[in-house]
């Protein structure tokens, strides 16, 4: 049953947010809580997702990309705002509606470490979201495990071992092979590569961009790091204090940035290229203020 | 003379699985008002060889043969006393976290005060106005109203300036920092590391900056020694590094890493290496690097381990096919 291609996108979006927002109260009181304030992580987003493309979500700590991926998931619930997914609105639906989006709504965290149980063998984790689904039995969904596993290039005959064996780059692709048992359209990725070094990353950078090509797989890219964000978008969003300041097309984005903030953020990232130091600090020097400004 | 010339460092840790040679005959030097830089990627032994010189190599791990030569005294054989009166005085040390450097019972003022009286023996008084002096230096605002302030009232990069403030405050020879900017965010690690050249600057100071980001040390760095399963496999001035990579190890950590600028980025690949760093228990018995090498042929590479030799003036390099003799001498490529 998992992973056949898709059909080519059609006109409509995959996935269109809109207005988006999540407050936290901040409490106070000793016996009764009042709420004196909001923290708004994310307010007023809005965006969309094409079929088969990338949507690189970049921004510093604290600056919502996280909740607004958690958002789009239901694993949060938003405060306000919409979350059309293939047209249909995930912020109204009820759980059980919920789980049947979910076969097509899929996630890959951050932290290989943290987001596999360690007590369940990499075939069980794999093959759980076909158990819940109630897709096949036994022999046919190890057979599909298998298949994943060797899908995300991993060695299909370590089914029956545990997670604790795997270094992170393994990790990560259990993680992805899980996200892609149920055949979806869109996987929302979570910082996938920030725990890994370079050269795993780079393994697991290709894993995603062979994926999409091959079974024409939509992302919400979450990440910090704008190298990585470039290498895996068509379109970028710019976040900044729970707002997206800029959005549009990778190449003019990174090539021409409007925001300040933008400006600032690309200013800063270090690049492997000695003699550009100089040029490169006096260019920082003169986004300074908006830096002191959005900490 | 360099300032600092480390000789030969072998450092182990003895485990139940055997001893793992984490650091295994690296050598290097300093010279005076110059920026090393020290790149390599998890488990390299980048970090356990800053430890080893500055004597905070504890149980299970042990130095286990080498010297490291600072001004005239090796480093390695000084006892707890003196290297205390070294630490902190005349080289002065930034770490990875600076949420846990910091002691969060002590303010601000406290920690930067004990070091200069420790060191300078100087008067309560003497010390706060240095440590305002200090604060001002590292760009912290209202420096003298911050001072009575604990470390949480302070975010992250601006405790990494408060560390630098206390790494710089007896004007040392020598400043060390490991990973100073990993855990921060990217706009205020660029101001972090501004800062660190602008001390370094005005004090003239030398510095080794450890880090896993080639961008890091490509912004900091005069020379660059990259480091593989415990031992350097190359080392060169930063710009013949970046221009003229020699070990095959080196390029491929170049070609894997995800770029910023150009154009056809999103429908590329990255060059990933394939395989994992070898287990530092029972190490490759040739080339460290030879298992997930493009280069390494039915010759010597899996038998005998290559020296570190000077392939061009100031570019060393540890392989037996760098990229400047590959044309010359063509290999059976697996």
């Amino acid at each position: 049953m998992p992973l056949t291609p898709r059909a080519p996108a059609t006109g409509e979006p995959l996935l269109v947010v809109k207005n988006l927002k999540k407050y936290f109260p901040i409490k106070k009181g000793v016996l009764i809580d009042r709420t004196v304030d909001h923290v708004k992580a994310v307010d007023d987003v809005s965006f969309h997702v094409n079929a088969g493309e990338t949507l690189g979500l970049v921004g510093e700590s604290g600056s919502g990309k996280t909740t607004t991926g958690y958002c789009v998931l239901q694993l949060l619930k938003p405060t306000d705002g919409t979350v059309m997914f293939q047209g249909r609105d995930l912020t109204k639906m009820r759980k059980g509606d919920l789980r049947e989006v979910r076969r097509e709504l899929q996630v890959v965290f951050q932290d290989p470490y943290a987001s596999l149980n360690p007590r369940m063998t990499v075939g069980d984790i794999v093959s759980e979201a076909l158990l819940i689904h109630d897709i096949g039995d036994r022999g046919s969904r190890r057979r599909s495990a298998e298949q994943l596993l060797e899908v995300v290039g991993f060695n299909p005959d370590f089914i029956n071992r545990y997670p604790h064996e795997f270094s992170g780059g393994q990790r990560q692709r259990i993680g992805i092979a899980r996200a892609l048992a149920l055949n979806p359209s869109l996987i929302v990725c979570d910082e996938p590569v920030s725990a890994l070094d370079v050269s795993i990353q780079a393994q697991i950078l290709n894993l995603l961009k062979d994926l999409q090509a091959e079974f024409g797989l939509a992302y919400l890219f979450i990440a910090h790091d704008l190298a990585v964000v470039r290498t895996m978008s068509d379109r970028i969003a710019v976040m900044n204090r729970g707002k997206i300041v800029e959005e549009g097309p990778a190449e003019e984005v990174y090539s021409n940035p409007q925001d300040p903030y933008s400006q600032a953020l690309l200013a800063a990232v270090p690049i492997p290229d000695p003699r550009r130091m100089r040029e490169r600090r006096a260019e920082r020097r003169k986004h300074q203020d908006v830096l002191a400004e959005s900490v | 003379m360099p300032l600092l010339a480390v000789n030969n460092l072998h450092t182990y840790f003895k485990t139940r699985e055997g001893e793992v040679r984490a650091v295994d005959g690296v050598s290097f030097a300093v010279d005076r008002g110059t920026m090393l830089g020290i790149v390599g990627e998890s488990g390299c032994g980048k970090s356990v060889t800053m430890l080893s010189i500055m004597g905070l190599i504890e149980l299970p791990g042990r130095v286990v043969e080498g010297t490291a030569v600072f001004q005239g005294r090796d480093l390695l054989k000084l006892k707890g006393r003196e290297l205390e009166d070294l630490r902190g005085h005349e080289i002065g040390m930034i770490f990875q976290d600076p949420m846990t450097s910091l002691n969060p019972t002590l303010t601000i003022g406290t920690q930067i005060t004990e070091t200069l009286r420790r060191h300078l023996g100087m008067s309560k008084q003497q010390a706060r106005k240095r440590a305002i002096e200090l604060l001002e230096e590292v760009h912290i605002p209202n420096a003298a109203s911050r001072l009575d302030d604990y470390p949480h009232r302070y975010s992250g990069g601006m405790r990494q300036r408060v560390m630098i403030a206390i790494a710089i405050s007896c004007n040392p020879k020598l400043l060390i920092a490991d990973e100073p900017t990993t855990a921060l965010d990217v706009t205020v690690q660029a101001g972090v590391l501004d800062l660190l050249h602008e001390v370094r600057t005005d004090h003239e100071m030398a510095g080794i900056i450890i880090t896993h980001e080639m961008g890091v040390v490509a912004e900091t760095a005069n020379d660059i020694l990259v480091m593989y399963a415990g031992q350097v496999v190359e080392h060169a001035s930063a710009y013949d590094l970046f221009d003229r990579p020699e070990h095959p190890y080196t390029e491929a950590l170049l070609e894997a890493l995800p770029q910023v600028e150009g154009e056809g980025i999103r429908d590329g690949r990255l060059r990933s290496i394939p395989g994992r760093p070898p287990d530092l228990i029972d190490p490759p018995e040739g080339c460290r690097f030879a298992p997930r090498c493009a280069y390494a042929g039915l010759d010597d590479c899996a038998a005998v381990q290559p020296e570190l030799r000077e392939i061009r003036p100031g570019h060393w390099v540890r392989s037996r096919h760098p990229a400047s003799e590959r044309s010359a001498q063509p290999v059976g490529v697996p």
